[in-house]
């Protein structure tokens, strides 16, 4: 079957989707995006958390055709995304996201595999809760596992990313 | 494999009564699973995210109709005073992601003894809304559950919603995991105080091949609380009270030995759960009690 979605702001149209098809691989295998990230195929580990519609989801979970004519925004339009959240307007979109420079700079990033899913929702708390306790934080990415970091300086990076949100408001 | 995609109820009714084995997928996170692992290839996929009406309740003057696909994050933002029970098991159900999908229906249609939101139904008083093109009808709780992983659906029902009993007192629910995220329970327990009939009302989940519910144990403390006065006096528990109804509970399990905790550990934890909850509530209950009278 065929499936249109928007990703990332951009109309995509999917061929020869298999009907039990999840919307994690026609991201990965036929659209190209291979930034949501593959692993438990069974909603346990969140490396692929994308928004559907705005709402952090696990993309294995979510059958292709559920997603018709929905949008999808992975972490490869992360960075857009927030910036027109912040600014609204025209501009140059950075290579990075608020979210995913505070990994970087914290350290955050060990193998890499959960990262992309903690991004998206740490961005999505963030969007909702710029000012989060620890055990909020704790919370938000409880959907998330990571097996490299020991989460501290995950949280460190989100407790980052929101103190320099403050700043810039 | 064909994907169905119905976009109104009617439309859904008609595609389930055509093709009896078609398979509803609403969250999808027991279904994509079970795809996902090749578990299962169903001949038809009956996809109900379109159906926008699953996705609503209404709060009512007794009960809550709760759309069978409103996702668990609705309910802990939205019913917590209505549902407080079913709000508190909400928010053990997985994680953030998975919250944000499944829904009450999915549960049910799973019927999983492990399903979080079976033992806060079972404590709250529930009736499954279930709908075929042949008519609707409400089926009791008490009498949903007919095996594991079986419910009382006939292959062309769907479910459309829950309508739920609103609180009309405290109501509490534990979950016994190894972590407080992404766990399937070992078991579980809900129990929800019904002061305006003066009942007691309890549910157990992952501790028998069915969600149950322990009436010998409800009987045995809605009696002690009548003949004690309790609801009246507002007194503490009997401890000797609280330990017969523990037992009792644990009594109504028929475990079994599984990767997640043996049988012997699921009747002692559903035993101590049940004192606690009961305790919980019933200080809450008296609380409640002395503020109003300290207001009047």
């Amino acid at each position: 079957m065929r499936v249109n979605l928007t990703v990332n702001g951009r109309p995509q149209e999917a061929d020869d989707v298999w009907e039990g098809e999840s919307l994690l691989y026609v991201l990965r295998e036929r659209l190209g995006l291979p930034g949501s990230k593959n692993a438990c195929e069974q909603g346990e580990c969140g490396s692929c958390t994308v928004r559907l519609d705005g709402v952090p989801v696990c993309a294995c979970l979510v059958a292709a055709g559920q997603a018709e004519g929905r949008e999808v925004v992975t972490v490869e339009g992360l960075a857009e995304y927030a910036r027109q959240r912040s600014s609204g307007d025209a501009g140059d979109t950075p290579d990075l996201a608020p979210i995913q420079q505070a990994f970087i700079d914290a350290g955050a990033v060990q193998c890499g595999f959960c990262t992309p899913g903690l991004l998206v929702a740490a961005d999505e708390m963030l969007e909702h809760n710029p000012d989060p306790s620890d055990a909020d934080i704790r919370e938000a990415l409880s959907g998330n596992l990571c097996r490299c970091t020991g989460y501290e300086k995950i949280m460190d990076a989100v407790r980052l990313a929101a103190a320099r949100q403050q700043e810039a408001v | 494999m064909d994907f169905l995609r119905p976009a109104s109820w009617e439309e859904a009714l008609a595609a389930k009564a055509e093709h009896p084995s078609a398979v509803p997928i609403a969250g999808g996170t027991d279904v994509m699973v079970e795809i996902n692992f090749d578990h299962r290839r169903p001949e038809y996929l009956l996809d109900l995210n379109r159906v926008a009406d699953l996705y609503e309740w209404e709060t009512g003057e007794d009960t809550v109709r709760l759309g069978a696909s409103v996702p668990y994050t609705k309910i802990m933002e939205n019913l917590r005073s209505e549902l407080p029970g079913l709000a508190l098991a909400s928010h053990t159900v997985a994680s953030p992601q998975i919250r944000n999908r499944g829904g009450v229906g999915g549960n049910l249609g799973t019927a999983s003894p492990a399903g979080d939101a079976h033992p806060a139904l079972l404590a709250a008083g529930a009736e499954v809304e279930a709908e075929s093109v042949r008519g609707s009808r409400r089926i009791p709780i008490d009498d949903f559950y007919t095996g594991v992983k079986r419910n009382a659906l006939a292959p062309d029902e769907l479910i459309r919603a829950v309508h739920i009993k609103k609180a009309d007192g405290p109501q509490q629910y534990s979950k016994v995991g190894t972590r407080n995220a992404m766990v399937i329970a070992v078991c579980a327990f809900g129990l929800a105080l019904h002061p305006g009939t003066r009942t007691v009302r309890t549910g157990i989940g992952s501790a028998a091949p069915t969600p149950v519910r322990a009436t010998v144990a409800e009987d045995f403390l809605n009696a002690a609380l009548e003949e004690g006065g309790f609801w009246d006096n507002g007194k503490i528990i009997t401890p000797s009270v609280a330990k017969e109804f523990a037992g009792l509970c644990a009594a109504a399990c028929n475990p079994i030995d599984d990767v997640r905790g043996t049988a012997s550990y699921r009747r002692h934890a559903v035993g101590v759960m049940a004192r606690r909850t009961l305790t919980w509530t019933w200080e809450s209950y008296r609380g409640a009690r002395r503020t109003s009278e300290g207001a009047a």
